[in-house]
């Protein structure tokens, strides 16, 4: 299994991060070790076992259909760079 | 129209929010409206170290929905993380799901042109809605109002199977019926509750394959989502005819223009890497919990359609016409309990009330008064109380104030009267005033009887019953 230079920049690009050269070469060889390492899995024998289909074996972990109200926009916005008229401000989206 | 050797092919992704009280993961108010993110907290804000917690509402409503529209309901779900960029998504990604949506397979019908038609469902799923970007029209920025983030939704993923804007209108009044009926909506199309997004594309009439489909994405009335197919379609079909090729891209409709434009999205930006949402646990259905909620639907359109039919007498058209609202099958039962004459009631669904709503630009769940009101015009009209002329005025009435019929007529004067002594009174002051008309038809002028007839009208203000003041005048006129 080995991973292109190509796929990196494909994946930088997806997580809006702009890599140098020389980052670039280095999360190759970087991703390249990670996925030998996670490679190990594939090699377990699952034969006869049950599907798993999240990371720990607990499931329904519901809540009521209750209100509760927060009620402290100041708190929320506080760290926003930028605010006005108690929305985030942030630069012009195009849509 | 679309040219006849060509056919077009349609799909649906219907985005419908679920009338949950609370958001999807978090205990903050869904309530349409609201000051700017009044109704949020740290969880829907996504700030760092929440973590959410699945409504168990969201859950129920999307397998109501999905035993609805006959789908299957998958016992071992779960939820997964949709990763995107865009500012009114808080954590860069959207908690949906992915390969075990909680239904699939079903399927609704429809009535065409042709008869019959079911139209696939490929898929329901579970997810939350995004934030509201207000767009500064001073050039000050982007405002960013996250009330309706985490807000719950289903996604109701149609298969590619229908062929004209007519079916894609018949196929989403039927989910929004279906959605209003089992209460898991309110369905408005105005406030984005209910929108789709839809796929479009054209082939030659007996070709194999689909052609390439264009998308044109959250479309919120069915008046648009029909222009938009319907240009969209001409437009491929003159692309193809041109020699041209389609390209698969995101489409954006233009109401005023009634035109599509390209979006230019970035193709290889569509990999949004799905994966097992790690924040939330598995989603386990046992049979008795899928089967308590088949139990606790209401009935549905198609079993109310063959009832109404078989035990009301109703035409197929107009039993159709009244199951295809929660509102007016409501309004319809609850009317026809009271008067017991559920042909009058049925017509004045169809016609009247109908063509109220019509001229007021509203549709049936704007209704404001129930059927108690309604049963008792009805009953009104079959006891010779009012006439049908007066009880479509009465309607009038009620659509701009909910009163009881009996008390609106009472205060407008329209109660016919139909006391016996007290028209006689009226025929003999008639008869007494108009010697000549009286002597006319003595002498064989069968015309006087009209006139003198129209004379009591007057002298009534038109409420005279006017069987009783005929036969009245004729006997006093053979004395």
């Amino acid at each position: 299994m080995a991973i292109s230079r190509e796929e990196i920049i494909h994946i930088a690009k997806l997580a809006d991060l702009n890599l140098s050269e020389t980052e670039i070469e280095k999360y190759t060889k970087d991703m390249q070790e990670i996925l030998e390492f996670a490679n190990t899995i594939n090699n377990v024998n699952t034969e006869g076992m049950n599907e798993t289909i999240a990371a720990n074996e607990k499931s329904n972990v519901l809540r009521k259909d209750e209100v509760v109200d927060f009620g402290n926009r100041d708190i929320l916005l506080q760290n926003a760079p930028s605010q006005d008229e108690g929305m985030f401000r942030i630069p012009k989206v195009i849509n | 129209m679309v040219r006849d050797d060509y056919e077009v092919v349609i799909g649906l992704e219907v985005h419908c929010e679920l009338s949950t009280k609370t958001k999807i993961f978090c205990s903050c108010s869904t309530e349409f409206g609201g000051e700017p993110n009044t109704h949020c907290c740290p969880i829907c804000m996504a700030m760092p170290g929440t973590l959410p917690v699945l409504n168990e509402k969201v859950v129920e409503y999307a397998v109501k929905a999905g035993l609805a529209t006959n789908c299957s309901i998958e016992k071992n779900s779960k939820n997964d993380r949709k990763n995107y960029f865009y500012p009114d998504s808080p954590k860069a990604y959207q908690i949906s799901q992915f390969d075990k949506p909680l239904c699939y397979d079903g399927y609704v019908t429809i009535q065409t042109d042709e008869g019959e038609k079911q139209i696939r469902i490929e898929r329901i799923h579970i997810e939350e809605d995004a934030g509201k970007l207000n767009h500064d029209e001073y050039g000050r920025g982007t405002f960013v109002d996250l009330n309706r983030a985490g807000v719950p939704l289903i996604e109701v993923v149609s298969k590619p199977d229908m062929r004209s804007s007519a079916e894609v209108e018949a196929y989403m009044r039927k989910l929004k019926s279906i959605f209003e009926y089992i209460e898991i909506s309110d369905c408005k199309m105005e406030q984005g509750s209910l929108r789709a997004d839809v796929n479009v594309s054209v082939r030659k009439k007996g070709a194999k394959e689909f052609g390439t489909r264009t998308e044109m994405k959250n479309m919120n009335s069915f008046r648009n989502i029909v222009r938009a197919i319907d240009y969209e379609a001409e437009r491929q079909i003159e692309e193809l005819e041109k020699g041209n090729k389609i390209l698969q891209e995101s489409l954006r409709w233009d109401e005023i223009s009634g035109r599509t434009f390209s979006m230019r999205d970035k193709e290889d930006a569509q990999d949004y890497r799905y994966f097992p949402e790690p924040d939330l646990v598995a989603i386990k259905l046992s049979d008795e919990y899928i089967e308590n909620i088949r139990k606790s639907l209401p009935e549905l359109p198609e079993s109310r359609k063959k009832r109404y039919i078989e035990d009301y007498e109703l035409t197929e058209k107009a039993a159709n016409f009244v199951v295809a609202s929660k509102y007016y099958s409501n309004l319809f039962e609850e009317a026809t309990k009271i008067c017991n004459n559920p042909k009058t009631v049925g017509n004045m669904i169809m016609s009247d009330i109908a063509r109220i709503l019509n001229e007021r630009e509203e549709e049936p769940d704007a209704l404001k008064f129930t059927g108690k009101e309604l049963g008792e015009l009805v009953s009104l009209i079959d006891k010779g109380t009012i006439s049908s002329a007066i009880a479509k005025k009465v309607l009038e009435e009620l659509f701009n104030e909910v009163k009881m019929p009996s008390k609106i007529i009472e205060e407008k004067g329209w109660v016919q009267i139909s006391d016996e002594s007290a028209i006689k009174e009226v025929v003999m002051k008639i008869l007494e005033n108009n010697q000549q008309s009286v002597a006319d038809y003595k002498a064989g002028k069968d015309k006087a009887l009209g006139f003198l007839v129209g004379q009591a009208m007057k002298e009534t203000k038109g409420k005279a019953n006017p069987q009783l003041l005929n036969k009245l005048f004729l006997e006093e006129l053979k004395k």
